[in-house]
C-alpha cells in the first residue's frame, strides 16, 4: 500500500534541485546580458552540494504509484551523478578566457536540469520514469552541445547528437512498447512477476529487450552505437564534454543495471551473450581507433567508448559481484575522467583553447604540476596499480572470471594492453618531445579540480574499503 | 453491425491518408493528409469509448501541432527535391536494413503471446468515475512526478530554443518609438511623377526617402551602424 501513496519526501532531492534550477533561471534572466554565468554557476554548485546532502539522508521506499524508488543503489548512483555534474560546473566557471562572449548563463541551468533527469533515471521503478528521465537528461545535453552556436563544429555536434539521439529514443520506446505488449504492465515489479511465470520466452519479448538495450547503449556510446561520440565530444564546449562523459553515463548505467538485473534478471542467460558482445566490441574498437587520433578531445571520446566496454563487463557477469564491480569501476572512472577534462580545459595559449595532442609537448618542463596530474590520470586509465583505474579493472575482470567468461576477460586484458599505447603516448609527448610554446597559467578552479582528482586517483586505495561496502549494499538492493 | 461498418470506414481512410502523408510530393498536401489521419484516429477513439482522448487528439494535434507543421512547411523554404537527392544513393542500404527489421517484427508479432498475468487483468472502467476524471486522477495524482518531469522537459526545450536562436545585440530591428512618432510624412515620403511609358529604372531606380528608418533605429540594434553608408550611396545614384 505504501508504494501507492504519494510520498513526497522520497523525491525531495530531485524536487529541491528542480526548484533551485527555476530560481537560478529567474536570477540569471535578471542579470545584465552576458554577465550571469559566474553567479549562476556558483549558485548551481551550492544547489548540487545541498542536493547531495539530501540524497545521503533520503529514506528507502517506493512512491508515486510505483514509478519511483529510492534505495541504496539509487543513492549511490545519484551521488556519482551529482559529483559528475559538480565537476563540470567547476570547469564552466573559468572556461572562457579570450575576447569572445562568455557562455550564456543557461549553461549552468541546463547542466542542473540534465542532472535532475539523470537522478530521476537512477530512481526509476517503471519504464515511463526511465523514459521521461532519459529525455530530460538528453534534451538538455543536445542543447549544451550546440551552445557555441557561431562555431561550426559545435553546431554539428548538437545537430548530430540530436538526430541520432532521437532515433535511439524511438528504438527505446519501441522496445518498451513490445515489452508492455507482452507483460501488460510497465512497472518493474509487474515485469518481474510476468517474466518469472513463463517458461518459454516469446520472440516479441526478446525483440523488445534488444531494442531497449540498443536505446540505452546508444546513450552509453557503446560500439556499434558509438558513431556520434568523437564528433560530439570534439565539437561541444569542453566543460560540456566533461559533463557528457560523466553524469549521463552513470545514470544510463544505473538504468541498464536496474532493468537488466531487476525485471529481466530471470532472462540473464539470454542477454548475457548480447552484453558480452557489446563489451568486447567496445573495448577492442576503443583501443584500436584511438591510436591515430591527434586531438585530445577525440582521444577521450574513444577512451570513453573503451571504458564503457570494461564497465559492461561487470553487467555481463550477471551477478551481485558483477554489479558491485561495475559500480566501483564507474566511481574510479568518474575521478580520473574529471581530472583529465580539468587538464584539457586548462590547455590554452594566449587565452585561446588548444586541443591538439602536439600542444602538450614538453608540458613536463613548462608546467610540471599539470603534466604530473595528467600523467597520473593516463596511468590510471591504463590500469596501472595502485591507481584508481587499476582497482576498477581488477574488480570487473574478477567478476567476469567468476562467472566463467574467460574469453571476455582475455580480450579485455589484451585490449587494455593495446590501449596502454595511446595513453602512454600522451605521457611521452609531455615528457620527451621538444617543448612547444608555454601554456597559460591555469585558473584556480582548474588547479583545484585536477589536483584534488589527482590525489583521489593516487589514494583511491584508502577509500576502497568503504566504497566497496557501499557498492555491495547497492548491488544487494538491486537484488542482482 | 453499424459500429463495425463505421470502424472499417474510419480505419480505411486512416490507413489511406497515412500512406498519402509519406507519398505525396507536395509537403503542404502531406500535412493536410496528416490532419485527415488525425480526424479519423479521433473517430476510432470515439468508437472505442474514449471520448476525452478523441477530443484531445482533435484539439491538440489538429488544432496546434498540425497547424504548426503547416506553418513550418510553408514558411521554411525547404527544397524537397534537393533533400531527395541522397535518397537514390542510400536507398539500397535503407531497404536492406528496413527489410530485415520488418521481417523480425513480422516474426515477433506472428508468435505473439501475452503474459498469463497480463491476460487475466482486463481493462475495466473505474467505478463512479468518468473517463476524464479517471485520467485526471492518474495524471495529476498517481503520476504527478512524471507529469512535473514532463513539464521540465518542455521548459528545457523552451530554454534551448531561446538560448540557441536569440541574439542579444545586432539582430532585430528595434525602433526608437518617440522619434518614429515625431516624423512627418514630408520627411519620409517623396512623391515622384513617373511619365507614361517609362519604367522606374529609367527614372533613377527606387528612391529611398531622405531620412530612412536608420534614423529612428535604436542605437545598437541592426541597421543603426554600418549599414546606412552603403544605403546612402544607392540613394544618390
Amino acid at each position: 500500500m505504501n508504494a501507492m501513496s504519494v510520498n513526497w519526501i522520497l523525491a525531495l532531492p530531485e524536487i529541491t534541485l528542480a526548484l533551485a534550477g527555476l530560481v537560478i533561471l529567474v536570477f540569471g534572466v535578471l542579470q545584465r546580458p552576458g554577465k550571469g554565468i559566474g553567479a549562476c554557476t556558483v549558485l548551481s554548485i551550492a544547489a548540487f552540494v545541498g542536493c547531495a546532502v539530501l540524497v545521503a539522508l533520503s529514506p528507502d521506499g517506493a512512491a508515486y504509484a510505483g514509478t519511483f524508488v529510492n534505495d541504496s543503489f539509487a543513492r549511490f548512483m545519484k551521488i556519482l551523478v551529482l559529483l559528475g555534474g559538480l565537476v563540470a560546473l567547476l570547469l564552466t566557471v573559468s572556461y572562457r578566457t579570450d575576447e569572445r562572449a562568455p557562455l550564456p548563463f543557461e549553461t549552468a541551468v541546463l547542466i542542473l536540469f540534465s542532472t535532475v533527469g539523470a537522478m530521476i533515471m537512477a530512481s526509476s521503478a517503471n519504464l515511463m520514469t526511465l523514459f521521461v528521465g532519459l529525455e530530460l537528461s538528453s534534451l538538455s545535453i543536445y542543447i549544451l552541445a550546440a551552445l557555441e552556436r557561431d562555431d561550426v563544429l559545435s553546431s554539428e555536434a548538437g545537430l548530430k547528437y540530436f538526430v541520432l539521439g532521437s532515433l535511439a529514443s524511438g528504438l527505446l520506446l519501441y522496445g518498451m512498447s513490445l515489452v508492455y505488449g507482452y507483460a501488460g504492465t510497465m512497472e518493474y515489479s509487474g515485469l518481474i512477476a510476468a517474466i518469472q511465470q513463463t517458461t518459454a520466452l516469446p520472440v516479441g519479448l526478446m525483440v523488445g529487450l534488444v531494442f531497449l538495450v540498443v536505446g540505452l547503449c546508444f546513450k552509453l556510446s557503446v560500439v556499434p552505437f558509438h558513431m556520434w561520440t568523437p564528433d560530439v565530444y570534439q565539437g561541444a564546449p569542453t566543460p560540456v564534454t566533461a559533463y557528457m562523459a560523466g553524469a549521463p553515463k552513470f545514470a544510463t548505467f544505473a538504468l541498464l543495471l536496474r532493468v537488466m538485473s531487476g525485471p529481466f534478471g530471470a532472462m540473464a542467460p539470454r542477454w548475457q551473450i548480447l552484453i558480452e558482445t557489446l563489451s568486447i566490441l567496445s573495448m577492442v574498437y576503443g583501443a584500436l581507433a584511438a591510436i591515430p587520433q591527434t586531438n585530445i578531445k577525440r582521444l577521450m571520446a574513444y577512451s570513453s567508448i573503451g571504458h564503457m566496454g570494461y564497465a559492461l563487463m561487470g553487467l555481463a557477469a550477471a551477478s551481485t559481484n558483477g554489479v558491485r564491480a561495475t559500480l566501483v569501476y564507474l566511481a574510479a572512472y568518474l575521478v580520473m575522467n574529471a581530472g583529465v577534462f580539468a587538464v584539457i580545459t586548462a590547455m590554452r595559449r594566449k587565452g585561446r583553447e588548444v586541443t591538439s595532442l602536439a600542444d602538450l609537448s614538453g608540458l613536463g618542463r613548462t608546467d610540471p604540476g599539470l603534466a604530473a596530474a595528467l600523467a597520473v590520470f593516463m596511468f590510471s586509465m591504463v590500469g596501472a596499480p595502485p591507481l584508481a583505474g587499476f582497482f576498477g579493472k581488477l574488480m570487473v575482470f574478477a567478476a567476469a572470471w567468476q562467472s566463467g567468461l574467460y574469453v571476455l576477460v582475455g580480450i579485455g586484458a589484451l585490449s587494455s594492453v593495446i590501449g596502454a599505447y595511446y595513453y602512454l603516448r600522451v605521457v611521452k609527448v609531455m615528457y620527451f618531445d621538444a617543448s612547444a610554446e608555454r601554456l597559460d597559467q591555469p585558473a584556480r578552479s582548474l588547479v583545484f579540480v585536477s589536483g584534488s582528482m589527482g590525489l583521489a586517483t593516487v589514494f583511491f586505495v584508502l577509500a576502497l574499503g568503504p566504497l566497496m561496502a557501499l557498492a555491495r549494499q547497492a548491488a544487494l538492493a538491486l537484488g542482482g | 453491425m453499424l459500429a463495425q461498418l463505421v470502424f472499417y470506414v474510419f480505419a480505411a481512410v486512416l490507413l489511406l491518408s497515412a500512406a498519402m502523408v509519406i507519398s505525396v510530393r507536395n509537403p503542404v498536401h502531406a500535412v493536410l493528409f496528416l490532419i485527415l489521419a488525425f480526424f479519423n484516429a479521433a473517430g476510432l477513439f470515439l468508437i472505442a469509448g474514449a471520448e476525452f482522448l478523441a477530443m484531445l487528439l482533435v484539439i491538440v494535434y489538429v488544432g496546434a501541432v498540425a497547424v504548426l507543421f503547416l506553418f513550418v512547411v510553408m514558411m521554411l523554404d525547404i527544397d524537397f527535391t534537393q533533400l531527395r537527392e541522397g535518397l537514390q544513393r542510400h536507398a539500397p542500404i535503407g531497404i536492406c536494413v528496413g527489410g530485415v527489421l520488418f521481417a523480425e517484427l513480422i516474426m515477433a508479432l506472428s508468435h505473439w503471446t501475452m503474459a498469463p498475468a497480463g491476460v487475466s487483468v482486463p481493462l475495466q472502467a473505474a467505478p463512479g468515475l468518468t473517463n476524464t476524471a479517471a485520467l485526471g486522477t492518474l495524471i495529476y495524482t498517481h503520476y504527478v512526478l512524471l507529469f512535473q518531469a514532463c513539464g521540465l522537459v518542455l521548459l528545457v526545450a523552451m530554454i534551448g530554443a531561446i538560448v540557441l536562436t536569440l541574439r542579444q545585440t545586432g539582430s532585430g530591428r528595434r525602433q526608437n518609438i518617440e522619434k518614429q512618432h515625431a516624423r512627418t510624412p514630408e520627411e519620409t515620403l517623396v512623391l515622384v511623377r513617373v511619365p507614361l511609358g517609362e519604367n522606374v529604372l529609367e527614372q533613377g531606380g527606387f528612391l529611398r526617402p531622405q531620412t530612412s528608418y536608420y534614423d529612428t533605429a535604436v542605437p545598437g540594434s541592426y541597421g543603426s551602424t554600418g549599414q546606412p553608408a552603403v544605403e546612402k550611396e544607392e540613394t544618390g545614384a
